[in-house]
């Protein structure tokens, strides 16, 4: 595969939040403002590569069966490494995210990718979807973060825009807002791609990224379930 | 027992773990389109949260605590809630089959359920007693039930409302959705306040 296309297809054609709709929790809870969107992605973008470099190497040692623990204990490892170097380098950001750093360890996108990809792709292939998911992750929380820090405090990346002159409406600082913005965005996407970018139509097993992985069987069983 | 009440009250209804704090959209999202499978999975991360929280907070205060390895509590804590998982299918398959047939189904999801980390590491970091962390993970877990009976119902009618916008079919108008719920659920802050005022 062109190794270009695996960055790119990352951020744009199958970006994880807006067009698979991963990682629906942070994307919602951290964006108050820019600053915390980005720091977020750039967070959550360091665990993925590392985690699919270790991943990719490890995929001939790690027995199929136990597989998914394994990814989790790499994965937590990584998160834990991140936690550390925040707390001590931009305690800050870390005060702002709070719980939501830990919560990266089981962020379907992490998993999600070492499931689809890293298993299955060579070390630098893994990498460069590592960097181009995490781009593309990290520009989606940046954007709904600007939309929501500007509509909700009339600032952007914290320099004042128009708080002074128009009443910031502070409820998109808040949960309604956060839907409501995410709607806005996905909606946007498909119109601006005429329905065809967003694969997934409504949530369910199709979409998940570990349909795979939990025994198939309870998928269908559900799928049967509400059908 | 005024502070039970107080935590279960505002973790149901204030700081609604799906509403307010975004923790577990995936499956609030995901598994609300029937009414039984959304109680169904409602009952099970229930069940899971209290188990979680029972089995975390020993090994935080009497294990990880004495000997200065806090460091460890994500590692520690999602593997203990993904072998929790696995044990509890594995035992209601045996010898509760009719438990298995309505809960079994969604334990497989749960171990990824970020409200199952997100509630044991929270009892932690707001110094909960061991009672009163059981009582927020079973409030933490009323709390996501109500959100996804409710939002299943409204989804229900949502189905049969032909006048949505092309782009805002599926996915957006489910978050319009959620974000009226939540707007509503607004409403009840400072309930709690009020309840033994």
């Amino acid at each position: 595969m062109n190794k270009l296309s695996i960055i790119t297809k990352g951020f744009i054609k199958e970006n994880p939040v807006l067009v698979q709709l991963l990682g629906c929790c942070p994307t919602l809870a951290v964006t108050t403002s820019a600053i915390n969107g980005l720091g977020m992605g750039v967070s959550t973008m360091a665990v993925l590569i590392c985690a699919n470099i270790v991943i990719s190497i490890l995929k001939k040692v790690i027995p199929d069966k136990v597989r998914i623990p394994c990814y989790i204990v790499v994965i937590a490892g990584f998160v834990t490494i991140v936690q550390l170097m925040l707390k001590a380098y931009l305690p800050a950001l870390d005060k702002a995210l709070g719980l939501f750093i830990p919560l990266i360890v089981v962020n379907c996108i992490i998993l999600g990718r070492a499931e689809m990809f890293a298993s299955k792709n060579s070390v630098v292939d893994s990498a460069l979807d590592g960097i181009g998911m995490g781009l593309g992750f990290t520009v989606a929380l940046g954007i709904m973060g600007l939309i929501r820090e500007f509509l909700g405090s009339g600032t952007a990346f914290g320099i004042t825009l128009t708080a002074n002159a128009i009443t910031p409406m502070g409820i998109f600082m808040l949960a309604p807002g956060g839907f409501f913005v995410f709607a806005i965005l996905i909606a946007v996407i498909n119109f601006a791609s005429k329905g065809k970018a967003i694969k997934k139509k409504s949530f369910g097993c199709e979409g998940c990224a570990m349909a795979g992985t939990c025994s198939g069987s309870s998928c269908s069983e559900k799928e049967e379930a509400s059908a | 027992m005024k502070e039970i009440i107080v935590i279960i009250m505002s973790v149901i209804l204030v700081d609604n773990f799906v509403l307010s704090q975004f923790l577990g959209i995936c499956p609030f999202l995901g598994v609300s389109k029937k009414l039984d499978s959304a109680s169904g999975m409602g009952f099970a991360v229930t069940f899971v949260m209290v188990l979680a929280t029972a089995a975390t907070w020993p090994i935080q205060k009497f294990l990880l605590d004495p000997y200065g390895i806090g460091y460890l509590q994500t590692v520690v804590f999602i593997l203990v809630i993904a072998s929790l998982v696995q044990l509890v299918e594995m035992t209601l398959k045996k010898y509760m089959p009719p438990l298995y047939k309505s809960l079994g189904v969604f334990l497989p999801l749960i171990t990824t359920n970020c409200a199952v980390l997100g509630v044991t590491i929270n009892n932690i970091s707001d110094e909960l007693t061991y009672i009163q962390s059981l009582f927020n993970a079973v409030g933490a877990g009323i709390g996501f039930l109500l959100a996804m009976v409710l939002f299943a119902g409204l989804r229900g009618k949502l189905e049969d409302c032909k006048m949505v916008p092309v782009s805002f079919q599926g996915i957006p108008i489910t978050l319009v959705t959620a974000s009226i719920l939540s707007l509503s659920f607004m409403g009840f802050s400072g309930v709690v306040e009020g309840l033994f005022a």
